[in-house]
């Protein structure tokens, strides 16, 4: 019995002493080698990607944010800012916000099924809304040419692109809220499309963020 | 070029990425786990443990080995968290609760990577860096270690020695699993992955006003993340997270280091028991299974079966548009055939079949490839059985690789695929029985139970994915899983390692007319139909009340 107690002992001694070892290798070392690499080789990348315009730093080319109205007295959600590229819906990150005392970059999906009611109506609302908002006089939006990502909250929460068929129905809408051409506002959209890296990887896309910081320098110049 | 024909294009990428690096990888790995020579710097580590590395062990030595390093990873997992207030570089964020360390120490010490808490909100530079990204290097190579303990039980004949623990882990760590993570974590950060030490800091937004940003070593923890197939992530939304998973090529890159050790190791094996086909033939078995789940994960996706759906016009539901459906169907199916449980894309809003098939896959033992080193030592326990059903079938004492498998071994590998099905099905049914744990479900009807069935599923099988509604930060839920993921880790590796024990003290039998070819597709073909059968059987009913019952709906 008393060998046993023993031999335990001396068993998680070197349990004990492989961990630390390990961990000096694995969670010291490496991740310093790795930093030091990354901020040397990448610094951009590393710390971010933070995209710039005007000189000063609007958010990262890879996380999606809002671009909404100021919020009004009595209201709960803020309302989309029409002038501007909208991205995808972001239901996900309302009811994850278990932190109380940060504002952090939350990340996160809604998680709901297909046969999901509360989806059905936010999928049914959104489409609603997608089709008001871009139907301008001489410009109408059927519910076929309705993307599916204009609907859907994304993986994330922070999905920085929409699909180009997207900001395609975008155009007249943004157009005439900025009083620009059609076609200027249509060449953007298309200097912007991303097509499928080497051709076949991932799908064709647009940032929303890269797209705005485009936009609003065409209307401050014409 | 439609999406559909690109997601083709991307597994036929990544098939052919892998079997470029099929042969010198797992050639590779049988030279590090058969050499005698001992690097210096591995000198300096077993010296540190005060371990003789050229000493031999039975498999109860071996066993006692495993239990007495993870057991001392979950302590020391769970004290790191529970300190967490008083670390430096804690970000400020305070003691993980009781019931949520003991769940997350047991999650990363298991290779499972269940997370019940969000990490962007709950874990700071310390904890992560130094305790869970650690628990990613070392559970994974434990798993390397008593999958290459069962292959020498195989291999050897009449000594009953299976190698020495302490060198088998070590080895695994720094010539294999570290410096591939160097080098992929070196491709991340290049695409966009971030990795600093900064703190919570504002940046600003294109409206005007700021967002809080944490910094963190995210790329340095994505990499072996995903080459340990461990799978928890840095931020709560995972491998969706813009962070952690930038571009559409960083999303099949870590889809190839989620995949590039289970399928080599079967070339490792091949080379240690002898016959580089034996090795192929359980490849093939594995490729069989994973194309299969692939090509019918990407049908149900892109057909986008579901009321929610079929309005939207497409299954882009917790899916990001870089990925579109067919990467994150590869994704989805490679992750839960393997023991990774990252997620590009959220399952619990793919259609009611594809979480189905997220769930089979699992179910299956995650065994096509598995994760790192159970997956091999899952599939070579389902091979024992195959082996025995056809020994029944002809009338002969089955052999598998010159070793009888008589009474013990058939039992030994019983007890083994007995282990999961029970835990998850009686976990279920008792959090379905009790007043509760439904109250954390966010779907109701089938896929509110699918919710819990995944849950069980995932833990018990060490893969840590989730049907994410389900809110687990609860008393219940921390303890009833973290015991599954515990029992669900060690019980098997019990059986494998007394099966191990038990080939290796045996004399190899010699080859005859009548004994069964194992390197044959005749054999493939027979393993792919024992595992689905098996699987089938036991868990069909459990499937027909979720996920048959949504998509079927």
């Amino acid at each position: 019995m008393n060998n046993s107690v023993t031999n335990t002992a001396r068993l998680l001694g070197a349990g004990l002493r492989a961990l630390l070892v390990l961990t000096l290798v694995t969670g010291v070392v490496y991740p310093l080698a790795v930093t030091g690499i990354a901020q040397g080789l990448f610094p951009a990348e590393a710390n971010g990607s933070e995209t710039e315009a005007d000189g000063r730093v609007v958010g990262s080319s890879l996380i999606g944010q809002s671009y909404n109205l100021p919020l009004e007295e009595g209201q709960e959600t803020p309302d989309a800012d029409l002038k501007w590229f909208q991205g995808r819906p972001q239901n996900g990150l309302g009811t994850n916000s278990v932190n109380t005392r940060y504002e952090l970059i939350l990340s996160g999906a809604t998680n709901r099924s297909g046969d999901n009611e509360e989806l059905v109506q936010w999928v049914q609302d959104a489409k609603a809304a997608v089709i008001e908002d871009n139907s301008v006089p001489g410009y109408t939006v059927e519910p076929s040419d309705v993307p599916a990502d204009a609907v859907t909250s994304s993986g994330s929460g922070l999905d920085p692109h929409i699909s180009p068929q997207y900001a395609d129905i975008q155009v007249h809408r943004v157009a005439e809220q900025n009083g620009l051409p059609v076609t200027e506002v249509q060449k953007l959209v298309e200097e912007h499309t991303q097509g499928r890296t080497l051709g076949f990887m991932g799908e064709p896309r647009v940032n929303v963020l890269e797209l705005n910081i485009a936009l609003e320098e065409l209307v401050a110049k014409s | 070029m439609g999406p559909v024909t690109a997601g083709v294009l991307q597994l036929l990428a990544l098939v052919g990425a892998l079997a470029l690096v099929h042969i010198p990888l797992g050639n590779y790995m049988a030279k590090v786990y058969s050499s005698r020579k001992h690097l210096r710097v591995e000198k300096w580590i077993y010296k540190g443990i005060g371990a003789n590395p050229d000493a031999e062990m039975t498999w109860p030595a071996y066993l006692r080995g495993v239990l007495a390093f993870s057991a001392v990873g979950v302590l020391f997992l769970y004290l790191l968290q529970r300190l967490q207030g008083v670390l430096p570089g804690s970000l400020g964020f305070a003691a993980v609760d009781p019931d949520q360390a003991f769940n997350t120490a047991v999650s990363f010490v298991t290779n499972t990577n269940w997370q019940s808490y969000y990490g962007e909100q709950a874990m700071g530079h310390v904890v992560q860096t130094a305790g869970l990204a650690v628990q990613n290097f070392v559970s994974a190579a434990v798993g390397m270690a008593v999958a290459v303990a069962l292959v020498r039980g195989f291999a050897r004949s009449r000594s009953g020695e299976l190698g020495n623990f302490w060198a088998d882990l070590v080895r695994g760590g720094t010539r294999i699993l570290v410096p591939l993570a160097f080098v992929a974590a070196v491709v991340l950060v290049a695409c966009g992955v971030i990795q600093n030490f900064s703190g919570i800091h504002e940046v600003g937004q294109f409206m005007g006003g700021s967002q809080q940003w944490n910094g963190g070593a995210v790329a340095s923890q994505e990499a072996i993340k995903e080459l340990g197939t461990n799978g928890g992530g840095y931020f709560n939304a995972n491998s969706a997270h813009p962070f952690e998973n930038p571009t559409p090529f960083t999303n099949l890159f870590e889809i190839f280091l989620i995949l590039v050790i289970p399928f080599s190791i079967t070339r490792t094996f091949g080379v240690m028991v002898g016959s580089v086909k034996q090795g192929y033939a359980i490849l093939a078995t594995m490729a069989t299974i994973w194309v299969g789940f692939v090509a019918l994960m990407m049908w149900t996706e892109f057909s986008h079966h579901g009321p929610a759906f079929d309005i939207a016009g497409g299954a882009m539901e917790g899916k990001e548009v870089r990925f579109g459906i067919g990467g994150s169907s590869i994704f989805a199916t490679s992750t839960t055939l393997t023991s990774t449980g990252a997620v590009n894309s959220f399952h619990s809003s793919f259609t009611g079949l594809g979480g189905g098939i997220t769930m089979l896959g699992m179910m299956l033992g995650e065994i096509a490839p598995g994760g790192v080193g159970s997956g091999l030592y899952g599939m070579l326990v389902m091979a024992v059985i195959a082996v025995f059903i056809a020994g029944l079938m002809v009338g002969r004492t089955p052999e598998y690789l010159g070793k009888k498998i008589g009474t013990r071994e058939i039992k030994l590998a019983a007890c083994y695929i007995l282990v999961t099905p029970a835990l998850v099905l009686i976990l279920t049914a008792c959090a379905m029985a009790l007043p509760t744990p439904a109250n954390s479900m966010t779907n109701s009807g089938a896929h509110g139970f699918s919710e819990i069935l995944y849950a069980y599923t995932s833990a018990a099988n060490n893969n840590g994915s989730a049907f994410a509604g389900l809110n687990a930060d609860t008393q219940w839920f921390n303890t009833t899983l973290g015991i599954a993921m515990l029992l669900g880790r060690f019980v098997p590796m019990v059986f494998v390692l007394a099966l191990a024990g038990s080939l290796a003290g045996q004399r190899p039998v010699p080859v005859t007319a009548g004994t069964l070819r194992t390197e044959k597709p005749l054999f493939t073909g027979l393993l792919v139909g024992a595992i689905l059968i098996i699987t089938g059987l036991t868990y069909f009913p459990a499937l027909a009340l979720g996920p048959l019952a949504e998509g079927l709906a």
